[in-house]
């Protein structure tokens, strides 16, 4: 098998391995939220972007409306149409592989991609970790939404201590710096006191029209935040943040800082 | 109902980001700010679930066993544990809260 000596095959397969298995979370979680199974499935189906996921069924868990787990859900898939575009520079598919690779487009499949330096070895990492990831994330949803309906009371097993655990893992890796430190805070703040205020739901929205005022004003790395829920290079070196904007780098792209290039080889 | 409404509109407009993606000239990549703003509101967003799950409670606030949730899953994330561990601790330190009678 050619294939699998492919050094993106390899860390595809991985990060496949890796993010599918937390599918079973997030299964487990969309029906002890108030999720049926199709709905549960629908969303690995279609939506597919864990963080997206997530963020619609914590509004639900939470007594939000459909609508506002509906806009935090968008609001968090915006950074899928920056890796959309940088994929496209990166490995500019036509026909079908567009439309299939846009689906496919997610944090895990951008970052295998962008972190290798041989384009064929772009293109792999991509489909590697794009189809891998796809296929696990569905299956261990369903094990998880099966698990989860079968539980009973959710809370005597702490599931929704699970979700609090989930959120908190999908922000850490992202939290490299003080800027996103106080970011991050600031959010949290603004969430606790728009509560009493504002229905369930909406205190999710009013911290991202926060977040996206200090993204307007400030002036930080230009990748800020858009680290992948999992590392798939994180066995090589630290600081993947360079490597994304290494390898991620776009034609033209002024100034990706502190980059030595080349270094997500 | 309108929750499936809502559900496939979400679906929608999920694929919808990413393939305009794939259609916008790259010079719009190159302001920087569309990438900020992106990443910036993937922090606040992260942030805002994690306390709204953690102490909101419908309009107010409360602070029971989920509070050790996040404590456990804090640490756990320290130690470098990996997500699906990170999870099992918070929903262990739920349980054994309110196992310990604190709601």
């Amino acid at each position: 098998m050619k294939l699998l000596a492919s050094p993106a095959v390899k860390v595809g397969i991985s990060i496949s391995i890796a993010t599918g298995l937390y599918g079973i979370s997030f299964g487990a979680l969309a029906v002890t939220s108030g999720l049926n199974i199709w709905q549960t499935m629908a969303l690995s189906l279609l939506l597919f972007s864990g963080g997206s996921q997530f963020a619609f069924i914590g509004v639900v868990a939470g007594g939000g409306s459909g609508i506002a787990a509906m806009s935090a859900a968008t609001l968090l898939g915006m950074r899928n149409g920056i890796y959309g575009m940088q994929l496209n520079a990166l490995l500019r598919p036509t026909g079908w592989r567009k439309y299939i690779g846009a689906q496919l487009t997610i944090d895990e499949s951008t970052a295998t991609s962008t972190g290798q330096a041989d384009p064929d070895e772009q293109r792999r990492g991509f489909w590697a970790a794009g189809v891998g990831v796809y296929v696990l994330w569905n299956l261990f949803t369903v094990v998880g939404a099966l698990a989860g309906s079968g539980l009973g009371d959710p809370k005597q097993w702490g599931l929704d201590g699970a979700a609090v655990a989930a959120f908190l893992a999908l922000l850490w890796p992202r939290l490299k710096g003080r800027e996103p430190i106080a970011i991050a805070a600031v959010c949290a703040v603004a969430t606790v006191l728009a509560v009493p205020f504002v229905p369930p739901g909406v205190p999710i929205l009013v911290a991202a029209v926060v977040a996206a005022f200090v993204g307007w004003f400030s002036h930080g790395r230009r990748d800020e935040g858009l680290e992948p829920d999992f590392e798939p290079y994180a066995g090589h070196g630290h600081g993947h943040g360079h490597q994304r904007a290494a390898g991620g780098k776009l034609p033209g792209a002024p100034g990706a800082e502190g980059t030595e290039p080349g270094a997500g080889a | 109902m309108s929750l499936w409404i809502w559900l496939l509109v979400a679906c929608a407009l999920a694929y919808a980001w990413k393939i305009v993606g794939y259609f916008v000239p790259a010079r719009f990549l190159e302001d920087p700010r569309t990438s900020r703003i992106a990443g910036t509101m993937t922090i606040g967003l992260l942030a805002s679930l994690t306390v709204v799950n953690a102490v909101v409670s419908g309009q107010g606030l409360a602070a029971d066993a989920r509070l050790g949730a996040l404590a456990a899953a804090g640490i756990a994330l320290a130690l470098r544990a990996p997500f699906l561990v990170v999870v099992i601790a918070g929903a262990g330190a739920a349980a054994l809260l309110r196992f310990l009678g604190w709601n």
